[in-house]
């Protein structure tokens, strides 16, 4: 099933897929950040791969200087019960990735939450705010240069 | 009027309400739409979620929820701890059914390393697995009827949920944050007493869940109160990314235990129910049904268990026993490289999703080859399933908000992180 | 305090006193702040094994307004200690305040950015409550505790005191009684 889904992404979308693999029987596809609305309405509306159902949306902070933030979708499939994995990567200069909620309305908040942590900006999100932390909140907590403790004087607490 | 509003600081989350609906207007105070706020302090919003709603006079318009009152940095704490510290936090996730959290966490971290836990401790794993899940179901059902205003069933079920406790007390040593999974395995075995207790318990469930039925099921007050309530139809809830009991109750059959079968739960016998309407009754029969289900399973389990050990043996990934460590050079230094280093997985990603009393709860592991996962996302079934509540509170009366709310089952420790 | 205000000093209130502290104790109604898993432990403490209504504790007022106990119960994050601060403001002379289980103490098992370590830096504190999460009775001894509290006329935030798994240390009371018995319970 695996190779299957790879075939069919790159007789599609070619130099859009950067690179696949299998880690414990699982798929993770790595697809240019252009190209990945195309790839989910794409993985979504094929009948025989029809991942409907998007389970996570997440970013990740690579601490790396090119390419340092990366977005992963969790893709199910309702019908034929297979899981795949998507990853694009973006720029710390530049962190925008077109937004998935066209295709999935759960990506809404997973989104958000993305920005809330790592300041990924969806570029076409109906809604991008934070979510967790307060809206004035300065910092983006998930990055590795954020310490776990916090920024002393960064969340305001009443008075005694 | 509009000139004062406009003087106001607008926050960004009035913002958004507002532009929901674009013919707002602040001309005359009664006869305008109204912003009301179901705090975070609210009897009835099951943990901290602040909605703010917009009425028209009784019916919702929109409704916004803010969540963020419970952040307490989960993801960012694991990056700081290894997989074996993070057990005790994982408890506190969704703290109605911790022992389930706590079976899905271990099977994610077993997946990440490659190893698989003995049988016994698979069916241990089973057999409290479905017992959290009726713990979580019983409270559900206790908070529902408060909520819509039967006392008694709240009652019935808490003395149920202390049968419960006693059992997990006597099986893991605390009443409800048990850390019992271990990589590996289990922390100890089931005691003959704890067998006992299983099985009386077992026996007298269906008696003691249907006394509660019996108030319910034909009550005309909650039929009437839940019927047609909060309707959310199957494309929805799919597009939305509702899993569990909820997107069974509108008559789609997806039970990760079934499609993605786990544990030994392809070795047991059980059916995965499902109701349509969409609405809090069919919820309601759904949970119920589901925690017969549960009961049968736990039997199957109970007389299927074979013996052996309850912890797997390899050396280098999974904590050896006491015994062992106290006597034997090997295990006293692998106990000291996997407590101070932690367990050193393979560098890779993985995804596993378990399917836990309130939905799909997954963790995402990307493992850089060290003993702290370098990032680890919760994929909790109450974030998402909160997201299809706006839609589902749409058009209905403010007082049918809290039976929508509790019939979605939000546990906001999870949804929060 | 409340109606000692309306009276003034007189030879009615003195003699009205040890009625009004009996009455104050015994009928506590707490008002639950429940915002994580120890708010389950505390539906526990009203459910019926570990009745909480047998003290007096009969409803559990979630209006400020009416309870004059405040049992918070879960982690404190900084969005939510506004919130909570402004619940504790619009409660009613007296008021007394449980500080339950071991994130309200000190910020528990979450040392991150978003927990604030202990309640006692925005609100005084009455009881502390060890244990994640405190078994009910020992919330029950603390109850007991603000009893006792109550009775001897204490305000809040005076001399507060700890209740632990294996310990109870009784609080130093205003009448210089420094009676500090440490009873295995």
């Amino acid at each position: 099933m695996n190779q299957q889904v790879v075939e069919k992404l790159k007789t599609r979308f070619g130099d859009a897929i950067l690179e696949s693999g299998e880690f414990r029987d699982e798929l993770t596809v790595s697809v240019a950040k252009e190209k990945i609305v195309e790839v989910c309405q794409f993985l979504k509306n094929d009948p025989e791969l029809a991942y409907n159902l998007l389970a996570d949306l997440c970013g990740i902070d690579m601490a790396r200087s090119e390419l340092r933030f990366g977005v992963i979708y969790n893709l199910y499939s309702l019908a034929t019960k297979h899981r795949i994995r998507l990853k694009t990567f973006v720029s710390e200069e530049d962190p925008a990735v077109p937004t998935v909620t066209g295709v999935w309305k759960t990506a809404n908040w997973h989104e958000r939450e993305a920005y809330d942590m790592f300041g990924i900006v969806f570029v076409g999100h109906p809604d991008l705010r934070r979510i967790y932390m307060p809206d004035e909140f300065e910092h983006f907590p998930l990055r590795k240069d954020f310490p776990l403790m916090g920024i002393p004087g960064s969340l305001p607490l009443p008075k005694h | 009027m509009e000139t004062v509003q406009a003087a106001l600081p607008r926050s960004k989350i009035l913002q958004t309400l507002e532009d929901l609906n674009t013919n707002v207007q602040f001309d005359d105070a009664l006869e305008s739409e109204m912003v009301l706020n179901m705090g975070p302090q609210h009897p009835a919003t099951h943990g901290v979620l602040r909605l703010l709603v917009k009425l028209d006079g009784e019916r919702v318009i929109a409704c916004v929820p803010e969540l963020g009152y419970l952040h307490r940095g989960y993801e960012k704490l694991a990056e700081n701890c290894s997989y074996h510290e993070f057990i005790p936090h994982t408890d506190r996730l969704d703290y109605l059914s911790p022992l389930s959290n706590n079976t899905i966490y271990a099977l994610a971290v077993e997946k990440l390393i490659g190893i698989e836990a003995p049988p016994r401790a698979q069916y241990i794993r089973v057999i409290i697995s479905e017992l959290a899940r009726i713990s979580s179901h019983l409270l559900w059902l206790g908070t529902l009827a408060i909520d819509i205003g039967a006392l008694t069933v709240f009652m019935w079920s808490f003395r149920e949920r202390e049968k419960l406790y006693d059992l997990f007390e006597c099986l893991a040593g605390a009443r409800f944050t048990t850390s019992y999974t271990r990589i590996g395995g289990v922390a100890q075995d089931l005691s003959v007493s704890v067998i006992v207790m299983i099985e009386k318990f077992i026996s007298e469930f269906s008696n003691n869940l249907g006394d509660c039925e019996k108030l319910l099921n034909r009550n005309r007050i909650f039929v009437e109160r839940t019927d047609g309530i909060g309707v959310i139809s199957a494309e929805q809830a799919i597009e939305f990314g509702v899993t569990g009991p909820n997107l069974r109750a509108c008559g789609i059959e997806h039970d990760l235990r079934r499609a993605n079968p786990y544990l030994v739960y392809d070795d047991l016998d059980f059916d995965v129910p499902t109701h349509t309407g969409g609405d809090v009754l069919a919820r309601y029969y759904q949970r119920v049904a589901e925690m017969k289900q549960s009961q049968r399973i736990v039997q199957q389990a109970l007389q299927k268990i074979p013996t052996g050990d309850v912890h797997a043996l390899k050396p280098k990934k999974v904590l050896p026993s006491k015994e062992r460590i106290y006597t034997h050079m090997e295990e006293l230094i692998h106990d000291f490289m996997l407590v101070n280093v932690g367990i050193e997985p393979p560098v890779g990603e993985t995804y596993f999703a378990g399917e836990a009393p309130k939905g799909e709860l997954g963790f995402y592991f990307s493992s850089n080859g060290k003993g702290h996962p370098w990032r680890m996302k919760i994929r909790s079934p109450s974030f998402v399933n909160l997201q299809a509540l706006p839609s589902m509170i749409q058009n209905a009366m403010i007082s049918d908000v809290v039976a929508i709310i509790g019939s979605l089952d939000p546990v906001m420790g999870e949804a929060d992180k | 305090m409340g109606l000692e205000d309306a009276m003034g000093d007189s030879f009615l209130l003195s003699k009205l006193q040890p009625l009004l502290n009996l009455a104050r104790k015994n009928s506590l109604f707490p008002m639950p702040m429940g915002i994580s898993c120890c708010a389950i432990e505390m539906m526990a403490f009203a459910g019926p094994r570990f009745d909480a209504a047998r003290f007096g504790s009969e409803a559990f007022r979630f209006s400020p307004r009416q309870a004059d106990l405040m049992i918070v119960a879960g982690t404190t994050t900084y969005k939510m200690a506004k919130v909570v601060r402004k619940i504790y403001d619009q409660m009613a002379e007296p008021k007394w305040v449980i500080a339950m289980g071991a994130c309200t103490s000190s910020g528990g098992i979450y040392r991150t950015y978003s927990v604030v370590q202990g309640i006692d830096q925005f609100l005084p504190v009455d009881v502390y409550v060890a244990g994640c999460p405190p078994r009910p009775d020992n919330l029950l001894n603390a109850l007991m505790l603000i009893q006792k509290k109550a009775g001897k006329g204490e305000s809040r935030g005076t001399s507060p005191g700890f209740v632990g798994d294996f310990a109870t240390l009784h609080a130093h009371t205003a009448s210089h009684e420094h009676r500090l018995a440490t009873s295995p319970s």
